[in-house]
């Protein structure tokens, strides 16, 4: 066959000559070789991502095993002493642990649900057909954009005791909200709700676009009001959104280390009061040089993550209100 | 009667603006403030009332940020380092999800598991030994100190592998039997397709690179010449005559996002739909 | 020349056996079907010739060369498949382009062949077009043209008509087999719709099970069936499928002579008639009336018999018609019965030669004389 000359009648067997000197045997990759390429062709690909996570994810990973069950000698030429739980169980015993711990457990509890509750809202608002939706879209999201610092830097502003908005609203704090060692905690934490609410709004709106539509316009035909719609409908199906939401506020709460750094910082008079565990870890390590301690902070921390992280895959895994 | 539903649409139609502005001006205030306060002089930050609007923008702010503040060298940090990690991770991920979508290999399963439960490990869990690390490497205080651990990324392998499952397996079999290789197929076609969701894997990564806090602060704490624009904004300091050049370096620093974000926000929002949630 | 054999050719997944020693020909210039139920193996047969999907047992070859081994790429071959598979982000000019980007050719070259290609396919208007701006016809088209502008020596087309509506089902139908005249292409095309098997293909191959059921031409293979499960796939409706018995040269079939035979006596068989040879009469095989289907042009009266067997007869529109309830009896065409082994459902008597693994039918085909 030909299709140059498709009329004519072909001269196959010139043509297929030629084309079958291409594959002659010596060419052909025999299967076994031709598996065993795709084999190496695979792991090749994975291979800088596995060193990159082998350095610096798997082995600092166990690294703080060493470091909490080991703890350096006096004499540095010693090598370092094994001395099993003792250090960790030293260390999550004391009360500025318990303190720490506390204090996260507010911070995570005055902004997590903020955050989400209010994606959750703004999704809602934006889950429209409106002229000019795209507008009110990005500006629920722009929160995404603040960095610690620059919330930092902005808030420091806004809540600046001596003048601007706190005392023109006639609110007095005495002492300063971020001094006072009650309230300066949840006035970061309600900062970083702020930064969150941009991608927990991202997430949820997400969630409504990929709800499918048939249901929520059989409910409109079965004469369901917009609010019974959201209550009844989009709620329950966007569950796994909000799940997956409130997993990414608490990790995001849990490291939010930077907003309480530039806000407050190290010296802060409310320290003891706003030393969560992801600040006492940098504190642990770079202001007392104590890196056994800051091991065993993070091994906590690692564990809380990694608790939540695991109640959030049995709930979307038993699809708590799925879909389908 | 049907002008009475009409009158009521309309009037349904301005509340729903209404709302939808009320709750933009809250959530876009902080920075409506960041570029406001930027181009005020301290005085004028520091008023009761505060001051909501000017004609009089105080440009000088920038300039004192980019010259004494060192916001110029900071800047170029910012733009290198973030360069460099977000460049590493599309490379990184693209390679690796495209072997975990279309290719078989020995412990595939496995090594995927791994890399996924990098997502579990707080990057603060490794911070003691990763500063450990970059200093027996010599590399504290360095920019590849600075951007070192972050190469590859263990939700950009997970995102992009979603994505590249999406193309049809039919796509692939049809550029085999056409005689293209796989990298061929990753380059012509693969990659291609699978845009949108390297679009906003690439976004998210610029917005985490460049929002770095903790590495950064810790890095570049004996080098000054690397720091980074968040840092800087921070060690500027928001002192009574040093806020309006520490608000005038957080526009800067937020400035280039807002664009982006601008730009793609549909895109964050699409490679979160369907598949990426579950 | 391309031929393709396939010689006991199996493929297990696990514990499903999806093909079970598969033996057949395609000669060249030939269009076979591939014709089947779905899930009976067709597109794992497909996909072992070419070499998508591994070969457990057996042998392929094509051309006389032993392919188990051989990657697609060497093969040579071109694959329509049934999503079509075109590349959205690639116009339909580059789509059609894409396959000869691996070959050795001068841009030149390259676009006289997609402009051919386009061409026979008439596709030129579209050429810049995205698929995703185009129907589903002309998606149909371009990857027809993808398949063909590389001139490969063997066409396997999976179900490539089955997203189509049924009007350009019909009409692209037809353009497949002029198409395939006019190049003399060897073509495997799988389908499990038994019309575009009956009005496409040089022979046919039905398969059930994993298992070739029979090979042969299409009238051949609706003429004499080889076992029950051919006769029914094949016609619409299929053929009408019931117990009997033979005496004294009647054929008895619930208790009731239809027709006469020459066939010894016998018991447990299985007879079968086509729907439009048999005749509504005042005795026979007594059935219950289940629906009546007027299709204009003629009547459909299905039925069931007493053993709950479905008999479907055609009458002409003018004719008395039965309503539902009532019981009507059928006789039939002696000379149109078909009889088969009640047990393992293979026929009976007049047995076509064995036409297995080598096709002595295509050798009346059109494509002996080019070669
Ligand atoms: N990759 C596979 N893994 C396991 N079983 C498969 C696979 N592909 C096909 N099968 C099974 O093989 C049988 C034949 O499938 P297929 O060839 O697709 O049938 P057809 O194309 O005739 O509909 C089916 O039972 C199917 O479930
Ligand atoms: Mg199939």
């Amino acid at each position: 066959m030909s299709i140059t000359t498709p009329d004519a009648p072909a001269s196959p067997k010139k043509q297929r000559d030629s084309r079958l000197a291409l594959p002659t045997k010596s060419d052909h990759v025999r299967g076994g070789s031709y598996k065993r390429r795709e084999s190496a062709l695979g792991l090749a690909l994975v291979l800088p991502a596995t060193i990159f996570f082998a350095v610096f994810s798997f082995y600092p990973f166990f690294k703080n095993f060493y470091e909490i069950l080991y703890v350096p000698s006096i004499n540095i030429n010693n090598p370092a002493k094994f001395v099993g739980l003792t250090q960790f169980w030293d260390t999550i015993s004391s009360s500025s642990f318990l303190d720490s711990l506390r204090s996260t457990a507010i911070f995570v509890v005055c902004s997590v649900p903020l955050g989400v509750l209010g994606g959750i809202f703004l999704a809602v608002l934006a889950h429209q057909k409106l002229r000019g939706i795209a507008f009110f879209r990005t500006a629920f999201s722009s929160t995404i954009v603040s960095s610690a610092a620059v919330a930092g830097a902005v808030f420091g502003v806004l809540l600046n005791p001596a003048d601007g908005f706190l005392p023109w609203l006639g609110i007095h704090f005495s002492p300063n909200i971020l001094e006072s060692p009650t309230l300066a905690l949840p006035a970061v934490a309600l900062i970083s709700s702020w930064q969150f609410v941009g991608l927990s709004f991202i997430i949820m709106i997400a969630g409504m676009q990929s709800l499918p539509e048939e249901v929520l316009e059989a409910a409109s035909m079965d004469g369901a009001s917009s609010w019974t719609k959201t209550w009844r409908v989009t709620m329950p199906l966007l569950s796994p959104s909000i799940f997956f939401a409130s997993v990414v506020g608490v990790i995001f709460s849990l490291q939010s280390l930077g907003v309480i750094d530039v806000t407050i910082g190290p010296y802060g008079a409310p320290y003891t009061h706003t030393n969560v565990l992801i600040y006492a870890i940098y504190n642990q390590f770079v202001q007392y040089n104590n890196p056994g301690s800051a091991a065993c902070y993070a091994f906590v921390l690692f564990v809380i993550t990694l608790i939540v992280t695991l109640v959030q895959f049995r709930l979307v895994e038993k699809r708590v209100h799925y879909g389908q | 009667m049907a002008s009475k539903h009409v009158r009521r649409a309309r009037v349904n139609k301005v509340v729903r603006y209404a709302v939808l502005t009320v709750f933009a001006i809250i959530i876009v205030f902080p920075l409506y403030i960041v570029f406001l306060d930027a181009v005020l002089s301290n005085s004028q930050i520091a008023t009761t009332p505060p001051t909501l609007f000017t004609f009089h923008p105080h440009w000088n702010n920038f300039a004192v940020a980019w010259r004494v503040g060192g916001v110029s060298h900071y800047l170029f940090n910012s733009i290198l380092q973030t360069s460099i990690i977000v460049m590493a991770q599309l490379v990184t991920s693209i390679l690796a999800a495209f072997a975990f979508a279309f290719l078989d290999f020995p412990f595939k399963r496995t090594l995927f598991v791994i890399m996924i439960s990098t997502l579990m490990i707080p990057f603060e869990v490794t911070l003691v030994t990763n500063v450990q690390t970059v200093s027996s490497l010599h590399l504290f205080g360095s920019t590849v100190g600075l951007v070192i651990p972050f190469l590859a990324t263990g939700t950009g392998i997970f995102l992009l592998r979603q994505a590249f499952m999406q193309i049809p397996k039919e796509m692939r079999e049809a550029a085999v039997i056409d005689g293209y290789s796989n990298m061929q197929f990753l380059r012509r076609v693969a990659v291609p397709l699978a845009r949108p969701g390297i679009a906003a894997l690439a976004v998210f990564s610029f917005l985490g690179a460049w929002n770095q806090y903790l590495w950064p602060l810790i890095l570049t704490d004996n080098n000054v010449s690397i720091r980074t624009l968040q840092i800087g904004i921070k060690s500027i300091g928001g002192g009574v005559d040093s806020a309006n050049v520490q608000i005038a370096a957080s526009a800067i620093a937020v400035f280039p996002l807002l664009v982006i974000l601008i730009f793609f926000q549909k895109h964050l929002v699409r490679s979160l739909t369907a598949g990426a949630v579950k | 020349m391309s031929q393709v054999q396939l010689s006991s050719v199996s493929k297990r997944f696990n514990d499903t056996t999806a093909v079970d020693a598969l033996s057949l020909r395609i000669e060249d210039g030939e269009f076979l079907i591939l014709l089947g139920p779905s899930g009976c193996g067709k597109t794992t047969a497909l996909r072992m010739v070419a070499g998508l999907e591994s070969v457990s047992d057996g042998e392929i070859s094509i051309d006389g060369e032993v392919v188990n081994d051989v990657p697609p790429r060497y093969r040579d071959i071109a694959m329509v498949f049934q999503s079509y598979a075109l590349y959205p982000h690639l116009s339909v000019r580059k789509n059609v382009e894409f396959p000869l980007r691996q070959q050795k050719l001068s841009k030149a070259e390259r676009d006289e062949k997609v402009n051919v290609a386009l061409e026979l396919l008439v596709l030129s208007e579209l050429a810049d077009r995205k698929p995703g701006q185009l129907s589903g016809g002309q998606r149909q088209r371009v990857a027809l043209a993808r398949a063909l502008v590389r001139q490969p020596r063997l066409f396997l087309m999976d179900e490539p008509l089955s997203n189509l509506d049924a009007k350009l089902r019909l009409q692209m139908r037809a353009d497949i087999v002029a198409l395939q005249q006019r190049l003399k292409a060897t073509i495997l095309y799988v389908t499990h719709d038994q019309v575009e098997a009956m009005t496409m293909g040089h022979r046919i191959a039905v398969m059930n099970e994993g298992k070739l059921q029979q090979i042969g031409k299409p009238a051949d293979l609706y003429n004499k069936p080889a076992n029950t499960f051919v006769a029914r796939f094949l016609g619409s409706p299929g053929m009408n499928i019931v117990a009997a018995s033979l005496s004294g040269g009647s054929v008895l079939a619930g208790g009731a002579p239809i027709a006469t035979t020459e066939h010894p006596d016998a018991t447990a068989i299985n007879i079968g008639i086509r729907a439009e040879d048999l005749v509504l009469s005042p005795d026979g095989l007594p059935c219950t009336v289940v629906l009546v289907e007027d299709l204009g042009s003629e009547v459909q009266i299905i039925s069931d018999t007493q053993q709950g067997e479905r008999v479907t007869v055609k009458c002409s529109p003018d004719s008395q018609r039965p309503v539902t309830g009532d019981t009507i009896y059928l006789r039939a065409k002696a000379e149109k019965i078909h009889y088969f082994d009640a047990i393992t459902g293979e026929r009976l008597y007049d047995l076509l030669p064995q036409d297995s693994a080598v096709a002595e039918t295509v050798a009346t085909n059109e494509t002996s004389e080019s070669a």
